[in-house]
């Protein structure tokens, strides 16, 4: 069993990508209800295979495995499983297979539905394989695949534009804090030099006191904060609810928003218990809870409500894992869970809703309870938990954060009031979503409204019984969830005893004021909405505008960009092409001093070396003086021609031989090119445009005269020389040594020169193919 | 270009210059020459053909689009390199036989299948480049015109005779 424990591991780390590969082909053959049925299996079996780990860590242990990656580097495909991990893992699993039921029937009929299973397959794996990574790449990887697989959930109804744009918003957003966790993940590694989340506990001192621990906190929160739509990037997560229901409740509520959670967390015991994470992270994590709950109040959508909650809770819940208690840390991981399974459930109950009665407006639907008692049932139960009542698994949270908060000093006062207020009308808006449409007269107008079928229904009710059970048998899901994952997150041993029988000290009273003003809230709803709406409206534009103008800014800036560089003439490209030219060679020589000493005129010049250097430059004085195009070109191959020669007088037949080539094709082809690009014949550049070619090429001639003269005053290192003379015909059985090198010694070499060549070729011949086809039509 | 001179001349200047860069090409393991040379005389003598007789011709005794030869060639060197892998050394190391040919050792390498790749690829892409500038600049008729119109009648040269007689079965 040891020996395949890892191997198993592995496979079923990979369950959900098999699954997401079959997802398009079962649904084609079995239809998709069936298929989703069938498709649920593979998390299903991924979480029985996590509940065996279950008595393992609920002891303290932890599991690990993996495979060498690129050992060289120090890469590893490694998992490592705590408290932490597996709670994840088991809420990945656990919420995928309901969710993966749910859309067997939520997207029944639509002609995508392979396509959106294996999506949703696609993101659990990705999922899966973060919360469990123990390399930093791993990690990395999987993160940005959960961006992608989001990316294309959001976006799943692609012909809207709405849904295009979210999806590309959540996109930029979650891609960009992606880039900064890699490079915080970078420092973390340079700093430490570990690249495993399970050494790194080790280096935690080294860490707090490096000096660049500032940035690498900063980037990592920066991934961190826009994965976890933290104020002032909150704004994606509400655009996000464009895509399907099934796809907000997994990914936008109960999973992927909480990675930047997670990493939080994974992170707290290394790099938490420092001044600038206890300030930061509640800061940030109190104004987007505020944030959250107030842009929520004024939404009538049931979706966009959650959505709004759920930037709240997620803000308390960073608020919290920065607080700096152990205490505040049981309540944060307390709260993860039960938020977890009421989202989970009110997410997935408004989508039947709005699946069997056809809207989400909450103005607009009422007395659903009728039609609808089971969805009522489960949306009720995920609200009471939601809201914090006794004997809901939400109570517990709550009643632990109030007694983590509430410590008397200035700060913790301050940060209680927001939790209380925050709190509050998070029971607001519990009841606006899990209440409100179920209640009152029974709607008239709307289509016959029946009861949601039976693959409707599983999710929301098992999650809101989940958060029922949870809490009346506190002591079993203390062992073996909540204070395992405590203890990963606290970094030692912690054990949560807190039941759900009230307790009349402090908290209690806190959550009697949350509860009273949640009420309060509730029954003056509209009004309060109206009062929000008309304060926000009147403090202008917010994060989400702010992200257009900057994307059209982008665009903008990059047309400007594109026109300055690109200008579609050629004399531009090649001027500034040959400057930089002349930059690289003459700058670096005067700069550092290299000028070459002056040449001295070789005494025993031999008349044909001579008399070859003067007809090179008679070539270039015709080229200069020519009155048409092909004369000069003509005169440029005699200027070729001769330097050929001098090759050859020189000794490198090779080279010389090469030489003549060339320049006879390139007479050739420069005469062809002219006649195809209908030049005129002679040159019209004014003078003007004329001196300063000549001052470019001039600098280029000279830069290379200097050049050449500097590296043949340098003493001249012959081991290349030595080493291919002797070995050319011993090992490559080669005697000559300038072939030898280019077909052997550097073969390599070789093939890719020639493969450009040949790209070079395709290029060209498709740049005449499209100038001919443009004449022609 | 319409020059009786050039026509008479060109055929027989064309064949030599081929056989002249095959030879460089095989000589260069030794001596001056080699692939890349090869290939550019070869490039150079059908350069002369096409000017003398025009794109068509040099299309049709090519038999293969010149892009397709460079890609063959690139494909030969490349599996002159990847032959070493199957005998255990690393990647573009020469492998030599000595078969006996008629009672002659010939010493053989991947290195030389290696050389004929570059002079395929050089040889290809030039000619390619050559042959599509040349076509547009002499003539705006399409490839299958030209094929139907070899500008070749007045030469009663047998070689291309063979040529125009072997045309219609090219007619794409």
């Amino acid at each position: 069993m040891a020996a395949i424990g890892p191997a198993l591991t592995f496979c079923v780390l990979l369950l959900p990508f098999m699954g997401a590969l079959m997802a398009p082909w079962l649904v084609s053959r079995i239809g998709g209800a069936r298929a989703a049925w069938l498709l649920a299996l593979f998390p299903a079996l991924a979480f029985l295979h996590f509940c065996g780990f279950l008595p393992e860590i609920a002891r303290g242990e932890v599991r690990t495995g993996g495979y060498a990656w690129v050992p060289s580097l120090n890469l590893s495909f490694s998992w490592f499983v705590d408290g932490l991990s597996l709670a994840f893992a088991l809420l990945i699993t656990g919420i995928g297979t309901l969710i993966v039921i749910y859309s067997g029937a939520y997207m029944k009929g639509h002609p995508h539905q392979g396509r959106f299973l294996s999506f949703i397959l696609l993101f659990m794996g990705a999922m899966l394989g973060l919360v469990v990574s123990d390399s930093f790449l791993m990690l990395f990887v999987y993160w940005e695949l959960t961006s992608i697989a989001s990316f294309l959930l959001i976006g799943f109804d692609h012909e809207r534009e709405a849904a295009r744009r979210a999806a590309l918003q959540a996109l930029i957003v979650t891609g960009a804090g992606g880039l900064s966790l890699l490079a915080g993940l970078v420092f973390l590694w340079n700093i430490t030099g570990v690249t495993q989340f399970s050494l790194l506990v080790h280096m935690a001192d080294g860490l707090r006191e490096s000096p660049f621990y500032l940035a690498t906190l900063l980037l990592v929160l920066g991934g961190a904060f826009t994965k976890s739509a933290q104020f002032p990037f909150h704004f994606w997560l509400p655009n996000a609810m464009e895509a399907p229901t099934p796809v907000s409740a997994y990914l936008h509520s109960a999973t992927m928003v909480k990675a930047g959670v997670y990493l939080l967390m994974r992170l707290q015991p290394v790099m938490g218990d420092t001044p600038a994470w206890e300030i930061l992270l509640p800061f940030f994590g109190g104004i987007t809870l505020l944030v959250g709950v107030l842009l929520g109040l004024r939404q009538t959508d049931m979706k966009l409500i959650l959505a709004y909650s759920t930037v709240a809770s997620l803000g308390l819940l960073v608020m919290l894992t920065g607080f700096g208690s152990s205490h505040a840390l049981e309540a944060a991981v307390l709260y993860l869970l039960a938020h977890s399974f009421f989202k989970g459930a009110l997410f997935m109950a408004a989508g039947a809703v709005d699946h069997e009665a056809g809207s989400r407006d909450i103005t607009r639907l009422s007395g659903l309870r009728h039609t609808m008692p089971l969805t009522f049932a489960a949306a009720l139960l995920a609200a009471l938990s939601m809201g914090g009542l006794p004997l809901f698994f939400g109570f517990l949270a709550k009643e632990e954060i109030y007694a983590a908060l509430a410590a008397g000093n200035p700060r913790a006062v301050f940060f209680t009031a927001l939790a209380v207020i925050g709190n509050a009308l998070m029971f607001a808006l519990a009841f606006a979503t899990g209440l409100k449409p179920f209640i009152g007269a029974r709607n008239r107008t709307a289509a016959p409204v029946h009861e949601a079928p039976p693959a409707l229904l599983l999710g929301p009710l098992l999650l809101a019984f989940l958060g029922l059970a949870c809490a009346l048998f506190p002591g079993l899901s203390h062992t073996y969830l909540s204070s395992p994952m405590a203890s990963a997150v606290a970094g030692q041993a912690v054990t949560i005893d807190i039941t759900a029988i009230p307790h009349f000290r402090t908290p209690l009273a806190l959550s009697l004021l949350t509860i009273a003003l949640g009420v309060l809230v509730y029954w003056q709803l509209d009004r309060v909405r109206d009062v929000t709406t008309r304060a926000l409206d009147a403090l202008g534009e917010g994060p989400d505008r702010g992200f257009d103008h900057f994307v059209s800014g982008l665009v903008r800036a990059a047309v400007l960009v594109t026109r300055v560089v690109q200008p579609g003439r050629l004399h531009i490209y090649v001027a500034v092409t040959f400057v930089m030219l002349a930059l690289t060679l003459l700058v670096p020589l005067f700069a550092f001093g290299e000028l070459p000493a002056m040449p001295v005129w070789p005494k025993d010049m031999l008349i044909e070396e001579a008399a070859f250097l003067v007809i090179a430059l008679i070539g270039i004085f015709a080229v200069l003086r020519a009155r048409n195009r092909l004369t000069a070109i003509v005169s440029l191959g005699i200027q070729g021609f001769a330097v050929a020669v001098i090759f050859l007088l020189f000794g490198a037949p090779d080279l010389s031989f090469t030489q003549f080539m060339v320049e006879t094709l390139s007479v050739v082809i420069l005469a062809l090119v002219m006649t195809k690009l209908q030049l005129t014949l002679s040159d019209h550049r004014p003078m003007r445009e004329a001196l300063l070619d000549a001052t470019i090429a001039t600098a280029c001639g000279l830069g290379f005269t200097l050049l050449l003269l500097k590296a043949l005053q340098m003493p001249f290192d012959r081991v290349l020389t030595d080493f291919f003379n002797t070995y050319s015909k011993a090992i490559a059985h080669g005697a000559n040594v300038v072939n030898v090198i280019i077909v052997d010694f550097r073969g390599t070499d070789t093939l890719g020169e020639i493969a450009v060549v040949m790209i070079t070729g395709l290029a060209v011949l498709a740049l005449i193919r499209v100038r001919a086809g443009r004449r022609a039509t | 270009m319409n020059t009786l001179i050039l026509r008479t001349v060109a055929p027989a200047l064309t064949a030599l210059m081929l056989l002249f860069s095959v030879f460089v090409l095989l000589r260069g393991h030794n001596e001056p020459g080699g692939g890349f040379i090869g290939g550019l005389i070869a490039a150079s003598a059908l350069a002369i053909y096409g000017i003398a007789f025009g794109v068509g011709a040099v299309r049709r005794a090519l038999r293969f689009h010149p892009m397709a030869i460079a890609g063959a060639g690139l494909f030969l060197a490349t599996l002159s390199g990847l032959l070493s892998i199957l005998f255990g050394v690393p990647f573009m190391t020469g492998l030599w036989v000595y078969p006996r040919i008629l009672g002659l050792e010939v010493p053989l390498a991947t290195v030389i299948s290696f050389d004929l790749g570059v002079y395929l690829v050089v040889l290809g892409s030039i000619v390619s480049i050559a042959l599509a500038l040349e076509q547009d600049s002499e003539t705006e008729i399409p490839d299958a015109e030209v094929a139907q119109a070899p500008p070749l009648e007045q030469v009663p040269l047998r070689g291309k005779r063979r040529r125009r007689d072997r045309q219609p079965r090219e007619t794409r």
